[in-house]
């Protein structure tokens, strides 16, 4: 009898090259997707050792992390994201790696545009250098973040020296309540097993609400694996994926597609392939999350008072936290609701797609934004800017007062300008809250599109069920 | 990549859990085409006000900093990003081996391609770590990859596990590249067996 596998174990053996212990196992990247900051010294690399591109057709370039999202033209960004980002457009063209720069019109978040355009297929082996790589995950692929050596050594090998991650199967389970969605279900998980809870792990998430969450909120599920210290977070693939997929530009056609649903229909674990960590989650109870620190796993359910450190035992684990208090300027035992707030962020790989925009707007239809606040709304790429402005979404935004931005990272990394000054709170639908994260001194309120729709309106954090 | 096979040194001691990234080195510092520079920017929030001066209080400002090689932190240190730059941060600035209870999986892969060694010790050993040294600040600790242990300045001495690969490319200060690049005939015929499904070059 043949063991039985998991949806992990599947793809890992399919793209085993070689592994002769002690050398981890070598596998065999199918999609390797590059961006502006963390390529560069990686093509420096492969100069120096005089090496090329193994598999250009197997590896696409965009810019995202520092283009400007206001309309500026290129040459306006500051000097050295310029600088940046024309070095990826000339290391493409040297290398001959297709990039969709500044003005094409499939520019955007390296994680929403691979999904869109249906490269993200299931059963594949995904690399990026950048840690939100395990987005792809939803479509049952084994995604994950690389560093800048081994971007470099994906580039000249199309493979990777890799440990096997241990497993561990998150099962969610009943009907998430009216104003609660997945990003409320992928905080409350870091929120229980902590920022740490999946170091070493590769998640893989299923159970009823997993089955019945849209491709959208699959993504917005498995982009904040690595905010629990996982690499890799999956959903095994079912008719949602093959409709999603079905019909994208680089989606297999005709008796191609065909061949490859029947494959992949074959990629869910076996039953009863064991898991080494397994854990519950009840869809029911859930509420709208936020964060209240500075960092993912510091999530409460909006109606909870923030943890008091003094019941922390451990003297680092309390210092920790008293420290993200204070930069927080949190009242401890208190809830977050009626917080007031600077400014509100829509965007980002965790929340920046069209669905995400159209929860958000279905709140503020014919509502305006809070004086105090500016909220700022940008799509996760070129293309779901289209689609929004299409939708006439994008008059929603504006007509309550937002603004309506061009695609890229963003807020959610600040390294473009988009910025709040120091002190200025944020609720923000991205996926990190650490210190300095939307610019010096910014404080940031994690939280779902539709809760971070609500505190626009009202100037402070809301509990978006009381909004009707 | 310099060889490491033993250091003896004092320790900088951050006793802050789950410092990210974005700590070690700011996103704003990301512009860059090229690994050197970054070092003057290591956790430079924590470093700098924002005029720029040292803040007198954190622990790099402080005598003796610029010496220390090894640097102790708490738990689950270098979560967050994949940015290769936090390593490369830590190794200008002059750190060789950084001493914590667990490290964020991504981080330790880096920091091992950089000559940076990530020594994992059991919480009690941490804690004791970190009271000896507020005690004694210019303690010396002893990483010996040879051995696999961390020498405490009491003279306990405790084992570290690292995998054996990674171990021996620090030992030799090679990378990996070589070791991957040689299976050249492997990768050819796994190509063969197994095409891909898409061009990214086509749509």
């Amino acid at each position: 009898m043949t063991k039985t596998r998991t949806l992990v174990d599947k793809i890992w053996d399919a793209h085993l090259v070689a592994g002769q212990p002690p050398a981890p196992p070598l596998l065999y990247v199918d999609l390797h997707l590059v961006h502006e900051v963390t390529s560069p010294q990686a093509f420096d690399g492969l100069r120096a050792r005089g090496l090329s591109v193994r598999r250009p057709d197997c590896t696409l370039a965009t810019a995202d992390h520092s283009v400007p999202t206001d309309g500026r033209p290129e040459s306006m960004i500051e000097a050295a994201a310029a600088r940046q980002v024309s070095q990826l457009v000339s290391n493409c063209a040297a290398f001959g790696i297709p990039c969709y720069g500044p003005g094409h019109s499939r520019q955007g978040i390296v994680h929403v545009i691979g999904p869109d355009l249906g490269l993200t297929q299931p059963g594949m082996m995904i690399v990026c250098g950048d840690s939100h790589t395990a987005t792809h995950g939803a479509f049952g692929a084994l995604a994950f973040g690389i560093g800048t050596s081994e971007v470099e050594m994906v580039l000249a090998c199309q493979c990777l020296l890799q440990r096997r991650p241990r497993t561990c199967r998150i099962r969610v389970d009943g009907v998430l309540p009216a104003g609660v969605g997945a990003k409320d279900a992928i905080l409350a998980i870091i929120g229980k097993i902590g920022v740490d809870g999946g170091a070493g792990y590769a998640l893989e998430y299923c159970g009823s609400t997993i089955s019945a969450l849209s491709m959208d909120q699959r993504m917005t599920i498995c982009n904040m694996s690595i905010e629990a210290g996982a690499r890799a977070g999956l959903i095994a693939p079912d008719d949602t994926t093959f409709q999603f997929l079905h019909g994208r530009p680089f989606a297999p056609r005709g008796r191609a597609w065909d061949a490859a649903v029947a494959g992949w229909r074959r990629l869910p674990g076996d039953p009863g392939a064991a898991f080494d960590r397994e854990i519950a989650i009840e869809a029911d109870r859930l509420e709208p999350m936020i964060t209240f620190g500075t960092n993912p796993g510091m999530a409460i359910p909006i109606s909870s008072p923030v943890p008091d450190p003094s019941w922390i035992t451990d003297p680092v684990a309390r210092a920790s936290l008293e420290k993200a208090l204070v930069y927080m300027a949190i009242d401890i035992g208190r809830p977050l609701v009626g917080r007031a707030i600077d400014v509100v962020f829509l965007g980002s790989c965790t929340n920046g797609r069209l669905s995400d925009l159209r929860e958000a707007a279905s709140l503020l239809q014919g509502r305006r934004i809070h004086p105090r606040v500016r909220m700022l709304v940008v799509p996760g790429s070129r293309e779901v800017k289209a689609q929004a402005e299409a939708e006439g979404l994008d008059r929603v935004f504006r007509e309550a007062g937002a603004e309506w931005r061009h695609a890229g990272c963003s807020m959610c990394i600040a390294m473009n300008g988009d910025e709040l000054r120091p002190g200025e709170s944020c609720v923000s639908t991205s996926n990190r809250n650490f210190e300095g994260r939307q610019g010096p001194g910014s404080r940031t309120f994690l939280a779902s599109p539709l809760t971070a729709a609500a505190a626009a309106i009202t100037g402070e954090i809301t509990d978006v069920r009381r909004l009707a | 990549m310099t060889p490491f096979t033993r250091i003896d040194s004092r320790a900088v001691v951050l006793a802050v859990d789950n410092i990210d990234t974005d700590q070690i080195i700011p996103a704003r510092f990301l512009k860059t085409v090229s690994p050197v520079g970054l070092g003057d920017h290591l956790f430079h929030d924590w470093r700098y006000d924002a005029e720029g001066q040292p803040k007198p209080g954190f622990v790099l400002n402080q005598p003796g900093a610029r010496e220390a090689s090894i640097l102790v932190a708490g738990h689950n240190f270098g979560c967050g990003s994949s940015r290769e730059h936090a390593p490369w941060a830590l190794a200008e600035f002059g750190f060789r081996a950084i001493v914590s209870t667990s490290f964020a999986d991504i981080f330790r892969q880096n920091a091992l391609k950089n000559g940076l060694v990530p020594v994992i010790v059991p919480g009690e050993i941490h804690a004791e770590l970190i009271g000896h040294l507020a005690q004694d600040p210019s303690a010396i600790l002893t990483v010996d990859l040879v051995s696999q242990t961390l020498a405490l300045p009491g003279g306990q001495s405790v084992s570290f596990p690292i995998d054996a690969f990674s171990r021996e490319c620090l030992l030799n200060g090679v990378d990996d590249t070589g070791y991957v690049l040689a299976h050249g005939a492997e990768i050819a015929k796994f190509e063969r067996q197994r095409p891909s499904r898409i061009d990214t070059r086509n749509s």
